[in-house]
């Protein structure tokens, strides 16, 4: 249930994130979920990719600052109050939320969840009845 | 006004016979009681009878500031500790810091070099001079403080920073001169824009301005906002301070007083003699000091000499403004900085590389230094809060080794350049 999240230093450059989606182009790596954090002078680039360990090479030889990251996914239905709900889950825990990026279509909304302990997030959330989508579910999307 | 004519005119064979006399007496002095010298003297074999004149100058050996550092803190000086009346150290900040001492009669003589300089660059004891340099340590405060008090004017002892107070005073006071750094000057210059006021609100008439170096253009920008003639003032602690070399009226090279301090220009690679005119490394010998007379010191300024009798009626010789250094010393905001401090704090860090790239600029005429950093990769991290808490320790390590504040950009590892040779460290975009 543990997702493979790839982050990426990049600087405040123009053209910097088209470098890194036309690597993953080459190689054949479908892009699932991307968000960027920025700073004034720098960014962090998260994506969920088909493929995290071809992706993390491929970067690196490129010589990007990239690592993997443990991010956890839970598909939610796309009405009022789920998130709020999912959310007071984890609170409840005591399990703080570093980071997240979601998106919702049609009934269904996905959000990609950093949590300081993922597996702890994990289980919490599965004891309540929330989907947590597997690796493959995701890499696949 | 002309404070010592019988010096700062005198026919330049009877100068040379003074220097040559004072020079042979220093060297024997320092062969005598410094051992450092003795040993150095000895070593190539040179004796103070070898001395007679100042031809014979190229026979001793250099001091560089290593040296002065090695001897921390008083092993250079010339008299037993009891004749030593002042201290001062330099702003320098790797390790130890280089001191220096005075005699009664070493603060004696500054005061009249300054007294000079400030005579020279247009004062009089009818003046009201305003210190904004720094009084402590640094020798450009208490420097220009007893010239000041030598000319007989009105000494304003405010020392620098709290610049409201600064202006207040200027206007309640009328002072006429101010000394300080020139970035200072400038930033006084737009607090009095901001404050509503002109040139015409206060009294000030002449700037002596030192300590670091400045445009021919950030002169014009200085007289032109405060109403002043701007003057350059030379000096650096090893060789006693504010006062070795002032612009006079026609501001066309500083008169070196070299009565007390005779100048060579080196070339800073093969250490020969430069024929006069040539631009090279600037060397000092102090030929009347007590507390530490230094032979041949290697100020690392590069700049010439111009030898020609001045339309101001002197004919102490001339330095040009400095182009530059022969090492990569930088000074920010009056700071002397190395970019090996900086290397030195990041290859502490395991976090970080020794990759860096120091970006030097001016805005809002303060000097800012901005440090790009390259981060190992495997620090590297998802979190925004990881990387602002490195960046803020690589900050605060630099900050405390500098002793000034500091910016600093974290950048992608391999991204600033390599290089085989000597690497570009530095963008100074001050263009000075």
């Amino acid at each position: 249930m543990i997702i493979k999240q790839l982050s990426v230093f990049l600087e405040n450059k123009s053209g910097r994130l088209n470098e890194v989606t036309e690597i993953l182009e080459k190689a054949g790596i479908n892009i699932s979920a991307l968000s960027v954090a920025d700073t004034s002078d720098y960014g962090i680039l998260r994506m969920v990719v088909s493929n995290p360990d071809l992706a993390l090479k491929i970067l690196k030889e490129n010589r990007f600052s990239v690592s993997l990251t443990d991010v956890l996914c839970i598909c939610i239905p796309n009405k009022i109050g789920s998130l709020s709900k999912t959310i007071n889950i984890l609170s409840k825990e005591n399990i703080s939320i570093d980071y997240v990026y979601a998106f919702s279509m049609n009934d269904k909304a996905l959000a990609v969840l950093r949590t300081e302990d993922i597996q702890k997030g994990i289980d919490v959330l599965k004891e309540h009845d929330t989907e947590v989508l597997d690796a493959d579910d995701i890499y696949g999307i | 006004m002309i404070w010592n004519e019988t010096i700062e005119c005198m026919d330049r064979e009877e100068m040379r016979e003074l220097q040559s006399k004072r020079l042979s007496d220093t060297v024997s002095r320092v062969y005598h009681n410094v051992p450092f010298y003795r040993k150095k003297m000895q070593s190539m074999g040179v004796y103070p009878e070898d001395i007679e004149s100042i031809d014979d100058l190229s026979k001793l050996p250099f001091t560089t500031k290593q040296d002065l550092r090695d001897n921390y803190p008083f092993g250079i000086f010339s008299v037993p500790m009891g004749e030593i009346v002042r201290v001062h150290a330099s702003s320098g900040t790797t390790g130890k810091p280089t001191v220096v001492g005075y005699t009664r009669r070493d603060i004696a003589m500054w005061s009249e070099i300054v007294a000079r300089a400030l005579s020279c660059a247009g004062a009089s004891r009818d003046d009201f001079i305003q210190i904004a340099y720094g009084y402590g340590l640094f020798t450009g405060g208490l420097g220009l403080h007893y010239g000041g008090e030598k000319l007989g004017a009105t000494v304003i002892p405010i020392s620098g920073g709290n610049t409201q107070k600064q202006l207040q005073l200027m206007a309640d006071f009328k002072t006429t001169v101010l000394a300080c750094t020139p970035s200072y000057a400038l930033y006084l210059a737009e607090t009095l824009e901001d404050a509503g006021m002109t040139a015409d609100d206060i009294n000030l008439r002449v700037g002596i301005f030192g300590a670091e170096p400045w445009t021919p253009s950030m002169r014009k920008e200085i007289e032109n906002k405060l109403g002043i003639k701007a003057m350059d003032i030379y000096g650096l602690s090893e060789v006693m301070g504010p006062g070795v070399a002032c612009d006079c009226e026609y501001q066309d090279g500083l008169h070196i007083n070299e009565d007390h301090f005779v100048p060579e220009i080196i070339d800073p690679v093969t250490l020969k003699p430069l024929p006069a005119g040539s631009e090279g490394e600037l060397v000092f010998t102090t030929i009347t000091k007590e507390g530490m007379p230094l032979l041949r010191y290697r100020t690392r300024d590069l700049t010439s000499l111009n030898y020609e009798k001045c339309k101001c009626g002197r004919t102490l010789v001339r330095m040009n403004k400095c182009t530059g250094r022969s090492d990569d010393m930088l000074i920010i905001r009056g700071v002397n900085v190395f970019p090996s401090q900086i290397e030195s704090v990041l290859l502490e860090m395991s976090e970080t590389k020794p990759h860096y790239l120091l970006i030097v600029d001016r805005i809002n005429n303060l000097d800012v230094l901005e440090v790009w950093v390259e981060i190992e990769d495997q620090f590297f991290s998802d979190k925004i809060s990881m990387f602002e808490q490195l960046s803020k320790k690589i900050k605060h390590k630099i900050e405390s080794t500098l002793g000034i504040s500091v910016k600093i950009k974290l950048v992608e590892p391999k991204t600033i350049e390599r290089s085989e040779g000597k690497s570009k460290r530095v963008i100074d975009k001050r263009k000075l």
